[in-house]
Order: C-alpha cells, then sequence, then structure tokens
C-alpha cells in the first residue's frame, strides 16, 4: 500500500494554520506577525492543492495562483505600511504603537 | 517512497513554523519561512502541482521573501523586547493550542477518512499548459481583475512609502 492518505495532507495544513494564527497572537514584531499571516495563506494553499488531487481538477491550483497574486499584492502595501509607522513612531513593536488606546 | 518524502518535509515544514513562532528576531523568521515555503513546494508536487511548486519557489520563496528581508534590512529591525507579560499564553494558550490541534486531527480523519491515497503521478493535470488554459478561459475575468488589484497595490504601496513633502 504505497502513498499517504490525503488527510495526512490536511492535517498538515491545519497544524500550519494553528501556528500561523499562534504567532499572530504571541509575536510583537510587526514583520513576524505579518509573515504569520503569510504562513497562513501557505497553509490554505496546501489544503487547495490537496482537495485539487483528490478531485483530479485543476482548479485548486488556479485558487492557489490567485492567492498567491493577492498574498503579493499584500506583501507589498502591508510593508509599505510597516514602512509608514516605523518612519512616524520610530518602533516595530506592536504594544508601543498604542496611541488610539487612551 | 511516497511516504517517506512527505513525512521528511512535512516534519521540516513544521518545525520552521514552529521556529518561526518561536525566534524573537524578525531575520530569523524569515528565514524559517522561506524554510516552511521550500518544503511546501515540495509538497506541491508530489501532489502533481508543478507549475504551482516552481511558482511558489519563485513568486513565494523568491520574490515576497526578498522583500520581507529587504524591509527588515532597511528598517533595521531588532529583537522583539521581552514584556513578561505572557503568562496567560503559556500556561493556557499553549496547552489549548495543542488540544485545538489534537481536536483538528482527530475531526479532519474522521470526516475525510476516505481510501484516496495520494501517490506521485497520481495527478498530472497541473502542468503549465493545463494552468494557462484554465486561467486564460475559463479564469480570464478574475485574471484581469487581479491586474487591476496589482495595480491598485503598487499605487498604494507608492503613495504610502514615500517620503511627506509639504
Amino acid at each position: 500500500m504505497s502513498g499517504v492518505p490525503l488527510s495526512w495532507y490536511l492535517i498538515l495544513s491545519a497544524v500550519l494554520f494553528s501556528l500561523g494564527v499562534a504567532g499572530f497572537l504571541i509575536r510583537r514584531s510587526m514583520i513576524t506577525v505579518f509573515m504569520s499571516i503569510e504562513l497562513m495563506l501557505n497553509a490554505v494553499n496546501l489544503s487547495l492543492v490537496a482537495f485539487s488531487y483528490q478531485l483530479k481538477q485543476v482548479d485548486g491550483h488556479l485558487f492557489t495562483f490567485f492567492v498567491m497574486v493577492v498574498a503579493a499584492a499584500e506583501a507589498a502595501v502591508g510593508l509599505a505600511i510597516i514602512l509608514a509607522v516605523f518612519r512616524n513612531r520610530g518602533t516595530l513593536q506592536i504594544d508601543e504603537v498604542d496611541s488610539m488606546k487612551n | 517512497m511516497d511516504l517517506a518524502l512527505f513525512l521528511t518535509f512535512s516534519i521540516v515544514a513544521v518545525g520552521c513554523a514552529v521556529n518561526l513562532v518561536l525566534q524573537r528576531h524578525p531575520i530569523s523568521a524569515a528565514i524559517s519561512l522561506i524554510g516552511v515555503m521550500a518544503s511546501l513546494a515540495v509538497l506541491y508536487l508530489l501532489l502533481g502541482a508543478e507549475f504551482i511548486a516552481a511558482v511558489q519557489v519563485i513568486i513565494y520563496a523568491g520574490a515576497i521573501m526578498v522583500l520581507f528581508v529587504f524591509v527588515i534590512m532597511l528598517l533595521n529591525a531588532e529583537a522583539e523586547k521581552k514584556t513578561g507579560r505572557s503568562l496567560v499564553a503559556r500556561y493556557i494558550g499553549i496547552p489549548s493550542l495543542f488540544m485545538f490541534l489534537g481536536l483538528l486531527g482527530v475531526l479532519i480523519h474522521a470526516l475525510y477518512a476516505s481510501e484516496e491515497r495520494v501517490t506521485f503521478g497520481g495527478f498530472t493535470g497541473g502542468t503549465a499548459q493545463n494552468v494557462g488554459r484554465a486561467l486564460f478561459t475559463e479564469y480570464l475575468l478574475p485574471f484581469e481583475v487581479t491586474s487591476i488589484l496589482i495595480l491598485v497595490a503598487i499605487v498604494g504601496a507608492i503613495v504610502l512609502a514615500r517620503k511627506e513633502t509639504g
């Protein structure tokens, strides 16, 4: 019996997504939080490709492709925002950017 | 062979992801994320998605991560400071993360307990030819909308990142 059960890919995807959520919640550096979002997007891509294999259709690959394009656009805009925040506040620590708190 | 490759690269991916979450310095996290993306590219190849695997390496591990590393270097990002307020995360968050992962694993295994097994070569529809044909026929409208999205992103990035004058 060769091969890997499809659910293993889905479990791996879920594990990576949860680790991305954990990183998003516990990290305090703005750039690392942003990278956790990329990790979550990658995890979703893995399950899309796995379902594409199961259904023997190419559509999942197209969705993955579009997710990658959106991730690239998001990375460009997000890093520009981080740049602007750093220029105005001089810090990358998320809990020091709290001027709306008071 | 499939099992060995899957296990190797999934362990590498999970290890790199754990390292990403645990590292205090952004540049170490970026290197770990590149590791995750490279091993995911191998898993895509195993799933028969050769075009997506190539795009994963070129766009994700290449372009996007270079952008991240560039910004880390540009801003001279230092390691994050310890605040010592993460007791809730340590004693409630981490156990509940593992519980959640276990629950998720059991759920997925129960819901997708199919006989379907992934073997290399079991699906060969992911070539550049097939993906390109679907992209320019069935998915032409989303593709064109994507180009507008990228244009907006370029303009937005320039507006956000330029120096304020006057």
